[in-house]
């Protein structure tokens, strides 16, 4: 790795299986319920979390040494609150109709916990250059799951990947629907996202086992 | 040699492999071990967790069978091939063609239910290492007794694997589970295969067959059988009657019609001691008194008989014991004694809630035309709380005897 010296990496990787905020830290689990019915939605939540999170770790951090500890809160506030109004400004300019699926989850990024606590634990510690990999891996490792959540749901649940139908047409009854296949209506509601979340946690510790905790 | 040895002999050879729960659950499945243990004092009992789950299965066989009977009965009444019964003793009811059409389509249920349930078991308990559990063996029964006649067996075996790991072995197995598993797979199929669970196509075998071949173009009439719920539900009249409510001569799940037999079900685990008639007879309380203030309502006319709820609030309170599934779902899911309240006390209150929450569910959610399953699965989440009040309570109270006792 020249890019990249040993520990950096790992900060990047870490989030990624081992420390990952949802399985492991089980933080930022409403947005995971709630918008991974489709692939799009999860890609593009994932993509804005991306973003959020990548640049706030790094202003952050750079402030770290002038932010009163007294007001932390608040000033991370703003500055998440700033990079989400981006976002979900680009989103309603160039894909409307997504951010009318993602609606209020977009806003709701503020209050990830997942980006509150990266500014606490990490980018208020460490260097630009080190929050900002702990942000993107941290933020790749949410995608990852919401991504792997997402494509469960869509594919059971509607029988379509990013939209594009994988398994025939339902009503024409062609490919998998010819033999009486069903879409799983319940995979399209939360609780079926929880139960999957569950499902990943319950693979990733069994093939784990330092990861269970008593 | 006997069976007995045979199983013996090759349970021994197995000893300590991975493989040994298998066996050891067919042996101990048909046969009382030979093995006594040797010292202290011990008592001997026949009824361990086995003897006690077929006890429950045994009071389920005659629904089964009634299940079987009515299958073939809705069938051919809906073709027009046969008269109506008139009644629970009428000559073309108990025929061998209405049997023959219901095994048909009975069977299949319940052996893709016990093939895929008890599989997971084996596979579970090999796994983890320890003896199988029987908790699958009513479970298994109760999973067809509570699906419509025409679901397709894929979706069983999907909801069957869905209720026993999500339902009960990812909390630990047997005994250990929160939710009762036979509704955890009745709830996932109602959620992900709504168009087979309810409406009024699915109770009468063949119905969705029918349409799908009226919908290919060929000339035939539909058929229909909309359940007693259904009916109220939408106000139409109800074609039924009390006695054919009873007797159970009316479209439903498989197993949930004949309000007879599971009366007599019920006595026989009262009887028996193994339902607890605690839950049974508060479950029951809880409807009638909702049914009651429902009744009381539409009396007082507080309500307009244009309201949507007007139909099933009007129900007079006793029939909603007779139509739906409360009375099944009390005697047979209610008791289980894993996931009910322990406490006698807890028992009368989780009953009552279960009831009383079951019939409001019916008459106010259009979108789920029976309410049971889904106030036996929420009570099964509170029921440890129950417990956990009703104990506090006795400590509480005994504390102030002794108080009162040292003053």
């Amino acid at each position: 790795m020249g890019l990249l010296s040993k520990k950096d990496a790992k900060l990047i990787t870490d989030p990624l299986a081992d420390n990952n905020p949802i399985t492991i830290q089980v933080l930022g689990i409403c947005s995971a319920l709630a918008i991974t019915a489709e692939l799009k939605a999860s890609l593009v939540m994932g993509i804005a979390v991306l973003f959020v999170l990548g640049i706030g770790n790094v202003v952050i951090s750079l402030m770290r040494n002038i932010i009163p500890s007294k007001i932390r809160i608040i000033v991370q506030l703003i500055v998440v609150a700033s990079l989400v109004i981006i976002v979900d400004q680009v989103l309603k300019a160039f894909a409307y109709e997504l951010s009318k699926t993602l609606s209020v989850f977009v806003g709701l990024i503020i209050t990830n916990c997942i980006i509150m606590g990266r500014f606490e634990a990490f980018a208020l510690g460490n260097g630009p250059w080190k929050a900002f990999l702990d942000g993107i891996g941290n933020a790749l490792g949410y995608a990852v799951i919401l991504l792997a959540v997402g494509f469960f749901r869509e594919l059971l649940g509607s029988g379509t990947l990013f939209g594009i139908p994988v398994l025939g047409d339902p009503i024409e009854k062609t490919g998998l629907y010819s033999t009486g296949y069903e879409n799983n209506g319940f995979m399209l509601m939360p609780p079926m996202a929880l139960i999957i979340v569950g499902l990943i946690i319950w693979v990733q510790r069994s093939r784990n086992t330092t990861l269970i905790e008593d | 040699m006997s069976l007995k040895n045979k199983l013996h002999i090759i349970k021994e050879k197995y000893k300590g492999t991975k493989m040994a729960p298998a066996f050891n659950a067919l042996h101990t499945f048909l046969y009382l071990p030979n093995e006594t243990t040797h010292n202290g004092t011990h008592i001997k009992a026949a009824d361990d967790l086995k003897r006690t789950m077929n006890t429950v299965i045994m009071a389920m066989v005659p629904c089964l069978i009634f299940g079987m009977f009515n299958a073939g009965y809705q069938h051919h009444l809906a073709l027009g091939t046969i008269e109506s019964a008139q009644g629970f003793l009428g000559t073309s009811f108990w025929t061998w063609s209405n049997l023959v059409i219901g095994m048909w389509k009975v069977l299949p249920l319940v052996v893709v239910s016990y093939g895929v349930g008890l599989a997971i078991e084996f596979v579970f308990a090999i796994i983890k290492g320890h003896e199988v559990e029987e908790g699958y063996l009513v479970t298994g029964m109760l999973v067809p007794l509570i699906v419509p006649i025409d679901l397709p067996l894929w979706m069983l075996a999907v909801a069957v694997a869905f209720g026993v790991v999500i339902g009960k072995e990812v909390f630990g197995g047997t005994g250990m589970n929160i939710l009762n598993p036979a509704l955890t797979v009745r709830a996932f199929l109602f959620f992900a295969y709504p168009t087979w669970m309810s409406g009024d196509k699915v109770w009468v075998h063949g119905a969705v067959e029918r349409d799908q071949a009226i919908a290919a173009g060929q000339n035939l009439d539909a058929i229909s059988g909309e359940t007693i719920l259904g009916s109220y539900a939408q106000g139409q009249e109800v074609v039924y009657s009390v006695a054919d409510m009873f007797f159970g001569i009316i479209p439903g799940s498989v197993g949930e019609t004949s309000k007879l037999l599971i009366i007599l079900g019920a006595l026989f685990l009262i009887f028996t001691k193994i339902g607890s008639w605690r839950i049974i007879v508060s479950t029951l309380i809880g409807a009638v008194v909702m049914g009651l203030i429902f009744n009381g309502v539409v009396d007082a006319g507080w309500i307009g008989s244009s309201s949507k709820f007007f139909g099933l609030m009007s129900v007079p309170f006793w029939q909603h014991l007779i139509i739906g599934s409360i009375l099944f779902g009390a005697v047979f899911m209610a008791t289980d004694p894993v996931t009910a309240a322990q406490t006698n006390k807890g028992k009368w209150i989780y009953g009552f809630l279960i009831g009383f929450i079951s019939i409001m569910i019916r008459v106010f959610n259009p979108a789920y035309p029976e309410g049971v399953f889904l106030a036996i699965l929420l009570m099964n989440v509170f029921a440890p709380t129950i417990d956990h009040y009703v104990v506090q309570g006795n400590v509480k109270k005994r504390m102030k005897r002794l108080k009162v006792k040292t003053a």
